[in-house]
C-alpha cells in the first residue's frame, strides 16, 4: 500500500499518476460513490452514444475541477477565513462556474468543430446536471486536492475518465442484453442496477491498491 | 370540512407523489445519494430530513415567484433557490452533526442537483399555485424517503445486525429463538435439550459495501415494477372489453 499525504508543497509524477489511479479504479465515482446514475441509467443503452457522453463529461469534469480547485483556493477559503463567509457558499460557486463552462465549451465547439458539434452537442446540457460533476468537485475539496493545483486536475481529470470507462462498459454489455430473456419487472433500470452491482464487486479487487492520504 | 379546489388539488398530488409516481422506483431519478447514504439508517435520516425540506420549500418558493421569472433564466434561478436552502441544510448538519458531516457532507451538496428536486420544480410548482406546489414537493420527498429507508433498513440490518445504531437479533438470534421455543413445548411432554444453532448467521458484509445498494435497490424496484404491472395488466381488459 503507497500513502502519501496530499497537498504537499511540491508535487512529483509518479504521485500524480497514484491520484489518476485511485480517482479512476479505487474510488470510482460511479461504482463507489454512485454518482451520476441518471443518465447513467439512461443513455447507456448504446456504445455510441455512451461513448460521446462520457467523452464529454471527461471534458467537462477535467475543465471545471480546475478551475473550481483554484476558485476554492484563493476566493472561498480567504473569504471564509477573514470575512466569516460561509463554506456553504461553495455549491453556489461551483454550479455557476460549471454552467457557465458548459455553456462555453457548447459556443466554443459549434465554431471549431460542427462534426463535434453535432456528435457531443445533445450532451452538453444534460451535463450542467450531472451529479458526477458536481460530486467531483466536492470530493475534490473534500479529499483536500485543492491545495496543489495540478492534483486537482489530476483527480478530475481521473475521476471524468473512470465515469466514462463504467458507462462504456455498461453500453457494451446492455447491448449484448438485447436479445436475452429478463423478466418484465426486472427490463430497463432494475437489470442495470444488478449489473452495475456486479461490475462494482469486480472493481473492489482494486481496493487498497492505491490509498491516498486525507 | 369543505375543501377548497387548492387544498384538493394539493393533497393529490401529495398523494401521487407518495407512490403511483414516486421518483425512485417509476421515473427512476435522484439515485446518486438513495445509494450512497443508505448503510446507515441514522445518515439516511438526516439526509432525508434535508431532501424534504429542499423540495417542499423551493418548490413553494418557485411558485410563488413563477410568474416574475423570465422563462430564459428560469434554470439557473431554480438551481439558485434550490441552492439556498441546501446550504441551511449543509450548516445545520455541519453544526449538529460534525461526526456525520465527514461521511455524507458532499451527498448533502448534491441535494441541488438531485433530479427529482428540480424535475418538481419544473413540472409542477411552474404551474401551479404555492400550496399544492409545496405539498407536491413534501410528497415526492416523502416518497423518496420512504425508499432510502427500507433501502437503509435492509442493508444495515444485514450488514451490521442493528437499526438506527442499535443492536436488534440478527436471524442467528432469531432462529436461535425459535429453536429454544420448540424446545419449550417440546419440554411440556418430555424433556430435550434446545439446539444451539445462532452461530449460523454471519454479518453479511458486502451490504454495507458499495455493490450492495445495488443490489438491494434493484431488488426494490423490481419488485415494486412487478406489483405496477400486475395492477395495470388487471386495469387492462376492462377497458378492452368495453371498446
Amino acid at each position: 500500500m503507497i500513502a502519501q499525504t496530499a497537498g504537499a508543497e511540491g508535487t512529483s509524477l509518479g504521485y500524480l499518476m497514484l491520484i489518476l489511479l485511485s480517482a479512476t479504479f479505487t474510488d470510482n465515482i460511479l461504482l463507489t460513490r454512485f454518482l451520476g446514475m441518471c443518465s447513467f441509467l439512461s443513455i447507456s443503452q448504446q456504445l455510441k452514444s455512451a461513448v460521446g457522453l462520457g467523452v464529454a463529461v471527461v471534458f467537462v469534469t477535467t475543465i471545471t475541477g480546475a478551475l473550481n480547485a483554484a476558485l476554492y483556493k484563493y476566493a472561498i477559503v480567504p473569504a471564509n477565513e477573514h470575512f466569516g463567509v460561509p463554506l456553504g457558499l461553495q455549491f453556489i460557486v461551483f454550479i455557476v462556474v460549471i454552467a457557465g463552462v458548459v455553456q462555453l465549451l457548447e459556443m466554443l465547439i459549434e465554431r471549431v468543430s460542427l462534426s463535434l458539434y453535432y456528435a457531443l452537442g445533445i450532451f452538453l446540457p444534460l451535463i450542467t446536471v450531472n451529479c458526477a460533476i458536481l460530486g467531483a468537485c466536492l470530493f475534490l475539496v473534500n479529499l483536500g486536492f485543492h491545495r496543489n493545483l495540478l492534483e486537482a486536475t489530476m483527480f478530475s481529470f481521473g475521476s471524468g475518465f473512470g465515469w466514462m470507462l463504467a458507462i462504456v462498459a455498461m453500453a457494451g454489455i446492455r447491448s449484448k442484453l438485447k436479445n436475452q430473456y429478463i423478466p418484465l419487472g426486472l427490463q430497463g433500470p432494475g437489470i442495470t442496477l444488478i449489473i452495475t452491482g456486479i461490475i462494482a464487486l469486480a472493481f473492489i479487487g482494486f481496493s487498497g491498491m492505491v490509498q491516498l492520504a486525507k | 370540512m369543505t375543501l377548497t379546489p387548492t387544498a384538493i388539488a394539493g393533497r393529490r398530488a401529495l398523494v401521487a407523489q407518495l407512490w403511483d409516481e414516486n421518483p425512485i422506483f417509476r421515473q427512476v431519478l435522484g439515485i446518486c445519494s438513495a445509494l450512497a447514504v443508505t448503510n446507515l439508517v441514522f445518515n439516511t435520516l438526516l439526509m432525508c430530513a434535508g431532501l424534504i425540506w429542499a423540495t417542499a420549500l423551493s418548490s413553494a418558493t418557485f411558485s410563488l415567484l413563477r410568474n416574475y421569472i423570465p422563462a430564459r433564466v428560469r434554470m439557473i434561478i431554480q438551481v439558485l433557490i434550490i441552492a439556498v436552502y441546501v446550504i441551511m441544510v449543509d450548516i445545520a448538519i455541519r453544526a449538529y452533526y460534525p461526526d456525520i458531516y465527514q461521511m455524507i457532507g458532499p451527498y448533502v451538496g448534491l441535494i441541488i442537483t438531485n433530479c427529482i428536486v428540480m424535475g418538481r420544480l419544473e413540472a409542477f410548482a411552474s404551474k401551479n399555485r404555492v400550496w399544492p406546489s409545496a405539498l407536491d414537493g413534501l410528497g415526492s420527498g416523502l416518497g423518496y424517503s420512504f425508499i432510502l429507508l427500507s433501502v437503509a433498513c435492509v442493508r444495515e440490518y444485514l450488514g451490521f445486525g442493528a437499526l438506527a445504531g442499535y443492536k436488534v437479533p440478527d436471524p442467528g438470534q432469531l432462529t436461535q429463538y425459535l429453536a429454544s421455543a420448540g424446545a419449550w413445548v417440546v419440554n411440556l411432554f418430555g424433556h430435550v435439550e434446545a439446539p444451539q444453532v445462532a452461530g449460523w448467521w454471519k454479518a453479511w458484509t458486502l451490504m454495507i459495501m458499495p455493490p450492495g445498494a445495488f443490489f438491494v435497490l434493484a431488488v426494490a424496484v423490481w419488485i415494486a415494477r412487478t406489483y405496477a404491472l400486475r395492477r395495470e395488466a388487471a386495469a387492462q381488459p376492462k377497458k378492452g372489453g368495453a371498446s
